[in-house]
């Protein structure tokens, strides 16, 4: 972790729901002194061509992320593992849109 | 009348909406930036939409009407050749005493607690007069004014804040607001003054009553100034002019940058 310039305000993380019912995605970062001034950046960074309808935001050094070096013993297991997918199930014709 | 009070709200939208504009590529970081262009793209919106009513307005009236209406020569050539006027002709070919706007929205950016004093204080206005207009007797005000709402709710929310995060900052972001907020005050008279027009216009239900809109005004002032640990300046001589198109050199500097290219091409498009 790099040292945050102190004239530099902090960086959130922005959520962005595209419309009802979607879930919230991430659309990138920004710079804001405070929750407030977030969503409202957000709102006219990311929103602006209609691309919203709720905003999350949350500082960026709140958020965990996974160590890329430990990615393999974290995902590759993983990989031979394909009987974890449902797709052995023979589904009548009736079911549709799985 | 009608015609006269359109313009105005164009053009106080036009000139603030390029004030802002003017930010672009100079705000203090990316995100503010952006804000300001959006909120000057809103005030360019509702600008487009006023013009074009305008224009509608005045292309109906008889032609000795139309040529007195305006000094510029480029518009009377346009009206003696039997042409309607737009939007564009109306904002780019109209000299600088036909504007009718108010003399807060012309002041410069000069630097960005200025710039948002001077939001602030507008967009305030705004909030109250829109509130107001959506109720006018003439339909196409009335929409073009909930239209607007929407946005301004939105101005007035982001400039206060910032009126707030400014005068409740640092000593050195006090003292610019406060700075900005004492040389601004003179022109927020001036938003208020019944005029003609706007006698005219209230009593055939057209437009709004801006004694009742004034109280309003203040009290939402004093109360984000009373967050924001500010003072209420106490000078009570206010300027006015603009709505009778008596206006500071600022309009000249705004009107030979946004009408240079339309009067030096006319008719060019790209």
């Amino acid at each position: 972790m790099t040292q945050q310039n102190k004239n530099e305000w902090p960086l959130w993380e922005v959520f962005i729901r595209s419309k009802a019912g979607l879930d919230h995605k991430h659309a990138g970062s920004l710079h804001a002194a405070d929750a407030q001034m977030a969503i409202e950046n957000a709102r006219d960074v990311y929103t602006r061509r209609m691309e919203g309808v709720s905003i999350w935001v949350v500082e960026s050094k709140n958020i965990i992320a996974s160590d890329p070096g430990e990615a393999d013993s974290l995902y590759e297991p993983a990989n031979d593992k394909i009987y974890r997918h449902p797709t052995f199930y023979n589904l009548p014709d009736e079911v549709k849109y799985m | 009348m009608k015609l006269d009070y359109t313009l105005r709200l164009a053009d106080d939208a036009l000139i603030m909406g390029h004030r802002l504009g003017e930010w672009c590529g100079h705000g203090p970081i990316l995100e503010q930036d952006i804000a300001l262009t959006n909120t000057s793209l809103d005030h360019l919106g509702r600008a487009r939409s006023l013009y074009q009513y305008a224009a509608e307005q005045f292309n109906q009236l008889p032609t000795e009407n139309k040529i007195k209406a305006f000094s510029s020569v480029a518009l009377q050539e346009t009206i003696l050749a039997g042409k309607n006027l737009d939007e564009d002709d109306l904002a780019f070919l109209r000299d600088g005493w036909d504007f009718r706007n108010h003399l807060l929205v012309e002041q410069p950016n000069n630097d960005w607690a200025y710039t948002i004093a001077r939001s602030f204080f507008y967009d305030t206005f705004n909030y109250y007069f829109f509130s107001e207009l959506i109720h006018s007797s003439d339909e196409s005000l009335a929409a073009i004014a909930e239209k607007s709402l929407k946005e301004v709710t939105y101005h007035l929310r982001w400039s206060s804040e910032w009126v707030v995060r400014l005068g409740d900052g640092t000593d050195e972001s006090h003292a610019k607001i406060q700075y900005a907020v004492d040389e601004l005050w003179m022109y927020t008279g001036e938003l208020f003054v019944m005029n003609e027009t706007d006698k005219e216009t209230l009593r055939q239900g057209i437009g709004a009553d801006l004694n009742k809109i004034q109280p309003l005004w203040l009290d939402r002032v004093k109360a984000i100034f009373e967050e924001a640990t500010l003072n209420i300046p106490a000078g009570k001589w206010m300027q006015q002019g603009g709505k009778e198109g008596r206006h500071s050199e600022n309009l000249g500097y705004i009107l030979a940058e946004l009408q240079f290219m339309q009067r030096a091409y006319p008719g060019m498009e790209w």
